[in-house]
């Protein structure tokens, strides 16, 4: 049998990742735990947060000690701002600070929701562009929003399932087809996945990639979700390769109708 | 010398390199990125670039985040 599991990497510009699933580093009990959900997962970039130094703090172990950036790519976001130029400033202190291109893009509209703010959103993300950031910009399952991301020159569109955070899944389907099939970009699901199923339903839509955080942090065993999550991105993305039967409305049997034991001289 | 570092007013005897300033905080330099009056200081100018009375500091680092 030929390679079943063979697959395209996923290219995000100047990066190629060969797993399709990106995690966050935030909201775990331990770097310890963060460190063996990443490895478990098989995940090679994952989301970091850029912060003020807390400078009343004792002096603890540092992130830096607990991510092989030789094996996972760092991708730093912009989390937190509510506007363009602060997400802007975040921007190019995650580049000095990682030595990076990478960018997570987010300009949040309010702290309750975590909605994007489309304006800022798109404000930030061209003047990133013209910065030769490397920007994959979190937005929302707006498909317009989407094509006008894309046509400033993102590397990649990351709308959301459903809201930072909440678990709900993705809970647009026909938003997140549509806007696999309007840009030309990876599209990467990014926010609301809660389970396992979440990840795989993703990937059969069609998307290039997932990216979540709460769905391991958060399991009362990170550990083994993380590898449920490998397992179900695997299983979504050779389901989406694989193609689907169609949907019918009637039945359409499996075992042949003819030859059944005492029947007459044949179907209906 | 006064300034706002980190959005909170601080006090040293004299103004200093950005570098210097860093190892002031018992910081290691690898982990922060530094931003003078809202503008970025690039790593390259760190030991350049003086920090004096009534700057604006920034001094961020890595935290975990999704």
């Amino acid at each position: 049998m030929t390679n079943l599991t063979s697959d395209a990497p996923l290219v995000l510009d100047d990066i190629t990742l060969n797993s399709r699933l990106l995690l966050g580093t935030g909201k775990y009990a331990s770097f310890e735990e963060m460190r063996d959900c990443h490895e478990v997962s098989g995940t090679e970039c994952v989301t970091v947060a850029i912060r003020r130094v807390d400078l009343k703090a004792a002096k603890g172990e540092s992130m830096f000690d607990f991510m092989d950036r030789e094996k996972i790519h760092v991708l730093p976001n912009t989390a937190g701002c509510f506007d363009a130029p602060t997400a802007i400033r975040t921007a190019e202190l995650a580049r000095d600070l990682l030595d990076t291109r990478l960018i997570k893009l987010e300009v949040l509209g309010d702290d309750k929701t975590l909605l994007p703010d489309p304006v800022g959103t798109l404000e930030a993300a061209k003047e990133l562009v013209a910065q030769d950031f490397n920007v994959l910009v979190y937005t929302s399952d707006d498909p317009r929003l989407c094509v006008r991301l894309a046509e400033l020159g993102v590397t990649s569109v990351m709308p959301a399932g459903s809201p930072i955070g909440s678990g709900q899944g993705v809970l647009n389907p026909n938003a997140m087809r549509i806007i696999r099939e309007l840009v030309d970009v990876p599209v990467i699901v990014d926010a609301g996945v809660g389970t396992a199923s979440d990840v795989a339903l993703a990937m059969e839509l069609g998307v290039d990639g997932v990216l979540l955080n709460t769905a391991v942090a958060q399991s009362p065993d990170p550990r083994r979700m993380a590898l449920a999550m490998r397992d179900s991105m695997n299983a979504g993305r050779g389901a989406y390769l694989a193609g689907r039967m169609p949907k019918r409305l009637y039945a359409n049997a499996s075992s042949p109708m003819e030859g059944v034991v005492g029947s007459g001289s044949g179907p209906q | 010398m006064q300034i706002q570092l980190n959005g909170e007013p601080r006090q040293f005897e004299r103004s200093m390199s950005v570098i210097e300033l860093i190892a002031a905080l018992d910081l290691p330099p690898e982990v922060v990125a530094v931003e003078l009056n809202g503008c970025l200081v690039p790593r390259s100018a760190h030991t350049e670039q003086l920090v004096e009375d009534g700057d604006r500091v920034e001094v961020v680092t890595l935290v975990g985040g999704g």
